[in-house]
């Protein structure tokens, strides 16, 4: 299986895939992966992943434009920076439970975002523009294809580690916790400490999916720490299925292109029906994604591969 | 002149003020959100988009209408609230037996549908709104000029959440209330209607929020934006004072209102950021909040 996602990563640019978008995709994809490592299998909502894409973007920005630091280290860097970022979001996060936890991240994040936006090595309003892309092992990174199979390789390697840590004893415990959080306490778990540990990792690799992002589009702005980023964040994973580790790749597809085809559908709705009205979802991708997510939360909460899998389980367990 | 710190009194007077205005603001939100939270164990993230659509009624009604402030400042609440009625019989209901983490998310998701319109109709550019001649000018006095619709603005505000304070504390309704958000199983078995009080009281939550709305709009810009900005800081708001007491709301939000206003005059750079500042120190010290109760 992996090595068929392997292929097709590899053949897609040939058939007519613009780099570009490819790699939106998988940059999306993997930020919903970390995210979901922390919803899905540690029972967190977090509502300030923003911040760790985001951070880890300004990081390599830094690191890169400014310290003119090789491209590797920048990208470590970034890691670096998002995970201590999750670590120190995770002190304070774990305090609380449930709800509250969620407007914890959700302010913690503000605080990010208005420091961003004051601070004077982040470009405030304009964000930072031409971070350089340099080269890798030799590769220039300023040829797209080039940036395109580095881009996925690394993509790769942060979904595999998801996979890697979700089967791992340390998965289980989580999954655990979780479940029934007192048990897990009175067996013997230090809860709070696989707690701050999950949210280090998820924050992690949504770095590196931020600090990919940076590369990619060798800029960052303010939108990447914003709450409708974080916002964003969630309805990926929603729509392809919470707690499942495909679902989140499925969803940033999803969103991904949606959001690229809105303004081609407002237009066909508006030649359609002769309604000038519809022209206000082109110009407000938000409301699009406003109304998916009602729709999800209202009608499919398990998501597509999370109602797949629930069909499949329905089907074996009746024979 | 009389200088306080090195800032002149005058300025800081004014900035205290303001943060009076913006606590008023702060605490009936929160007050809002609060008693929603209570009946329907929902955490409100449309509160902030239900505030400026108050404001933009308002400010629809003089513009399209020619309906007065006056007027404006009950019909916007009443209408806001039946829409939030709609929103909870048709949608929000459906989620009660579930995670309280999924009416989060349906609400968060209504506040990308409604700013996305609001968006794409009047761009974020904000409107201006006239202060009602009754309460434009001010009184000058002898340290200080009072603007007299920022009076009215902490004034109305206080009063509905002291009338809010007495209806849920002292009146039989109250007591009802206080009861079904103990035990609802309970209370039904008594033969009360408590699906209708739930709807209501979302309704009244939601009503408190336009209310604001509309008396931000003459001094704050209304434009789709101004929800959001002011909801992150509401929920940190909740954060620092629990959602236990109907007092402690008022009181926080209050006090980091003029905190925040504080803020300006000594250290600018950290006045959008010491809500959540005195949230991640009040995390360590009382991790239930101010007023919440430790479980």
């Amino acid at each position: 299986m992996f090595s068929l996602a392997a292929i097709v990563a590899i053949s897609l640019p040939f058939i007519g895939a613009y780099p570009i978008f490819l790699m939106k995709v998988f940059c999306y994809a993997l930020f919903a992966c970390g995210f979901n490592l922390l919803l899905g299998y540690g029972g967190m909502l977090s509502f300030g992943h923003a911040a760790f894409l985001g951070g880890a973007g300004y990081a390599v920005g830094m690191a890169v434009s400014n310290w003119g630091w090789s491209t590797l280290s920048g990208l470590v860097f970034g890691v670096g920076v998002a995970s201590f970022m999750g670590f120190i979001f995770g002190i304070f996060a774990i305090r609380r439970s449930g709800i509250y936890l969620t407007m914890i991240t959700l302010a913690i994040a503000q605080m990010v975002y208005f420091f961003i936006l004051q601070a004077s090595f982040t470009g405030g309003e304009d964000g930072m523009q031409g971070i350089p892309r340099g080269r890798i092992f030799g590769f220039d990174l300023n040829n797209d294809l080039n940036l395109y199979y580095f881009v996925s390789a690394i993509a790769f390697l942060g979904y595999l580690a998801c996979y890697r840590i979700v089967n791992s004893p340390f998965g289980a415990v989580m999954t655990a916790i979780r479940e029934n959080e007192p048990r897990a306490i009175s067996l013997g778990y230090l809860v709070n400490r696989h707690k701050l540990i999950l949210f280090t990792l998820s924050a992690g690799i949504s770095g590196l999916a931020g600090a990919l992002k940076s590369l990619v589009f060798a800029s960052v702005t303010l939108a990447d720490v914003s709450w409708h980023m974080s916002g964003l964040v969630v309805l990926m994973t929603l729509i392809g299925g919470v707690g499942t580790l495909l679902g989140p790749v499925l969803g940033a597809v999803i969103v991904v292109v949606l959001e690229s085809k809105v303004g081609d559908f407002s237009r066909f709705m508006v030649k359609l029906t002769g309604w000038e009205s519809f022209q206000i979802l082109g110009q407000s991708v938000s409301m699009v994604i406003g109304l998916i997510f009602v729709i999800c939360v209202m009608a499919f909460r398990r998501g597509i591969v999370g109602e797949v899998k629930h069909f499949w389980d329905q089907r074996s367990r009746a024979k | 002149m009389l200088l306080i710190f090195g800032v002149p009194l005058q300025a800081l007077l004014g900035q205290v003020l303001i943060g009076l205005v913006n606590g008023s603001f702060y605490a009936v939100l929160s007050l809002g959100l609060a008693v929603i939270f209570g009946m329907l164990n929902v955490i409100n993230f449309a509160h902030g988009a239900f505030y400026m659509m108050g404001a933009f009624a308002a400010w629809m009604g003089l513009n399209y209408l020619g309906i007065s402030y006056w007027a404006m400042l009950v019909l916007s609440p009443l209408l806001v609230g039946l829409i939030a009625i709609v929103f909870e019989r048709l949608l929000l209901r459906h989620l009660y037996r579930l995670d309280h983490l999924y009416g989060l998310l349906l609400t968060f998701g209504s506040v990308l549908l409604i700013e996305g319109f609001f968006r794409g109709v009047y761009g974020v550019s904000g409107m201006s709104y006239p202060v009602p001649s009754m309460l434009s000018g001010g009184v000058d006095l002898p340290f200080m000029y009072l603007p007299i619709y920022r009076i009215w603005v902490i004034v109305a505000s206080l009063t509905l959440c002291f009338g809010v304070w007495f209806a849920v504390e002292k009146t039989k309704l109250g007591a009802l209330l206080r009861a079904a958000t103990f035990n609802s199983k309970l209370v039904e078995s008594f033969g009360i209607n408590v699906p209708l009080m739930i709807t209501l009281t979302f309704g009244f939550g939601v009503a408190m929020a336009a209310f604001a709305g509309v008396l931000a709009a003459p001094i704050m810009q209304v434009s789709p934006p101004m929800g959001g900005t002011i909801i992150i800081v509401v929920f940190a708001v909740v954060v620092i004072g629990g959602m236990g007491s109907i007092l402690g709301s008022i009181v926080t939000g209050l006090g980091l209102g003029v905190l925040e206003g504080l803020t300006k005059v000594y250290w600018p750079e950290a006045a959008n950021t010491v809500v959540f500042l005195v949230m991640l120190i009040v995390l360590i010290l009382r991790p239930a909040g101010l007023f919440g109760k430790q479980n």
